[in-house]
């Protein structure tokens, strides 16, 4: 997709493209036959330029086609440049500007309380996205609301677009952040699929909003991409796509 | 029109429409704080489970109602008018661009808000919300009026944005020609083809008493109350424009508000001699209400004035 586009951002792609996994194919209450169903669980794609694994999952269920993936950020495609709910089935948020999914997902999960309905909003965040105020403004509120079908997953990749989080703005302890701030925090490794399922699987039955802090790596599973801050929004040349496919297959 | 004076303000109607609009299930209410100022409080005495009261968090509160609107609730969202700014990102890139409706009131919009000072004196958010694509803007110059135009919102198809006035102003509309108002429509107030005041909020008032000073000069001014910003009524407009001179008057910046709006038609459709009165590119300070109007120049007197430099009927004064 992104080296089709000649843009886009495969680095933050590939580093969450397992947690998208783990809830599409286990935790959440999805039907790839019905997906606008009303009382599905939500999935906020907060950090909307990892755009690509949304769709490779919604491909990988059957709501897209290789065709939508192939229109990837060109005009009037279903599969825009950042994730986009007006243009694609099956997305529930129009992210691309960083630190609004939480709040987003908080309504979402005040919504589901205000139905009575046991339908969960997962919400993934960027590490560098929590630079953001308003995603501390949602973090307070979904606790002081004692909101408890709510989970937030942060993708520690630390790698942010300028440089690595570390340099640009540190974020520090998330999980002791998120714990001050009234959360359940759950630790895990974002690229084994055993603590992912766990994880999922633990936060949906929790009394209280958690968060999962993923520990990932930058552009998994392409050698070059891996903890490269070059590749956060950078296509590949058509030297190191080929590259990429032999080392993805 | 003009009815016997029976107090209010504006953002009593925004809090008496939501009281009109509870027994809808859909209706949620979301409060930064501010909800015994915005009038939302009384809602939420009654409906403490469908009020959500996010702390002094404006941009949260924007999304948070993005959230709900998605899952087919209707959000009702308050804050001041100027705070209404901070979250104008939000309301861009999660509310208007997103197509879910969410419905924001910003109350002690403008100079009228007086003592509070320049802080607070928002002339800009009728403005920056008229840019974004189909988004509603409103600013209704009563209470009987702005209660009727936000229950108009209940099935309403666009998100919005509602400035109401903290101070109160007398009655324009009765509640029974309130009841007839519709968005998007605007309303003639008072009948006259020598010019037209084309106003908006609390300076509705201020051109009926510029109109009848007019009279007395043999100058009959058409006094329409142009609630609606966005979508502009561009009829009641070029109908306007027949008169031949045209006076726009706003409690907001001449830069984007009701002025560049009917400017916008005219200079397009019908260019027709024409005159602001509003904030001319400037911030206020604390004072009273009515200091603080006199000195950015928002009187009857200038509305009046505007007028007759436009009219100069011969043999006049």
């Amino acid at each position: 997709m992104v080296y089709k586009a000649q843009s886009g951002h495969p680095g933050g792609s590939l580093s969450c493209i397992d947690i998208l996994v783990g809830l599409y194919r286990s935790a959440m209450r999805f039907d790839p036959e019905k997906p606008s169903w009303g009382d599905r669980d939500r999935f906020v794609m907060s950090k909307g330029h990892a755009s690509p694994a949304v769709y490779s999952i919604l491909r990988d269920v059957g709501v897209l086609e290789d065709t939508d993936l192939d229109g990837f950020r060109s005009l009037g495609s279903v599969c825009q440049g950042h994730v986009d709910r007006k243009w694609t089935e099956g997305v529930d948020f129009s992210a691309g500007s960083l630190g609004m999914g939480l709040s987003f997902g908080l309504g979402s999960a005040l919504a589901a309380r205000l139905d009575i309905s046991e339908r969960h909003t997962w919400v993934l965040l960027g590490d560098g996205e929590i630079q953001e105020g308003q995603i501390w403004e949602a973090a307070m509120a979904a606790s002081h609301l004692e909101v408890t079908n709510i989970t937030a997953i942060i993708d520690r990749n630390r790698i942010q677009n300028d440089n690595f989080v570390e340099e640009q703005m540190r974020v520090g302890d998330i999980a002791s952040k998120f714990r001050s701030f009234g959360w359940n925090v759950i630790e895990i490794n974002g690229h084994d699929m055993r603590e992912i399922v766990g994880a999922l699987s633990e936060a949906k039955g929790s009394i209280g909003p958690t968060a999962i802090v993923a520990a990932t790596v930058k552009g998994k599973g392409v050698s070059f991409m891996e903890d490269n801050p070059a590749f956060h929004g950078a296509a590949p040349n058509e030297e190191q796509y080929a590259k990429a496919m032999e080392e993805l297959s | 029109m003009t009815g016997i004076s029976e107090p209010g303000a504006s953002r009593d109607g925004y809090g008496d429409a939501l009281l009109d609009l509870s027994s809808d299930e859909r209706v949620v209410v979301l409060e930064a704080d501010l909800g015994k100022s915005t009038k939302s409080c009384h809602f939420r005495a009654q409906y403490p489970d469908r009020t959500f009261c996010l702390g002094i968090a404006e941009q949260n509160m924007a999304l948070v109602g993005a959230g709900l609107a998605e899952a087919g609730k209707i959000p009702f969202a308050s804050t001041f008018a100027i705070f209404s700014e901070r979250a104008f990102e939000q309301f861009r890139n999660g509310i208007a661009r997103t197509g879910l409706v969410v419905h924001l009131c910003g109350s002690h919009g403008g100079m009228h808000t007086g003592q509070d000072g320049s802080s607070a004196q928002s002339t800009e958010d009728l403005a920056i919300f008229r840019t974004l694509p189909g988004m509603t803007v409103m600013h209704p110059c009563d209470r009987n009026s702005a209660r009727s135009l936000t229950r108009n919102l209940l099935d309403h198809e666009y998100p919005s944005y509602t400035r109401t006035a903290r101070n109160k102003t007398r009655e324009i509309y009765s509640k029974e020609e309130a009841d007839n108002l519709e968005i998007g429509v605007a309303s003639e107030l008072r009948a006259g083809e020598d010019a037209t005041i084309i106003a908006c909020g609390v300076m509705v008032e201020r051109s009926l008493d510029a109109a009848e000073e007019l009279s007395n000069h043999g100058i009959e001014a058409r006094v329409v109350d142009m609630h609606t910003l966005k979508p502009i009524d561009k009829n009641a407009i070029l109908k306007a424009a027949k008169t031949g001179a045209i006076v726009t008057a706003e409690d907001h910046s001449v830069i984007g508000g009701l002025g560049s709006a009917v400017a916008e038609i005219l200079s397009e459709e019908c260019p027709t001699r024409m005159k602001m009165v509003g904030v001319r590119d400037k911030f206020g300070e604390s004072g009273s209400p009515e200091e603080i109007m006199n000195m950015m120049g928002l009187t009857s007197e200038n509305i009046a004035q505007r007028v007759m430099e436009l009219v100069r009927k011969p043999g006049r004064t």
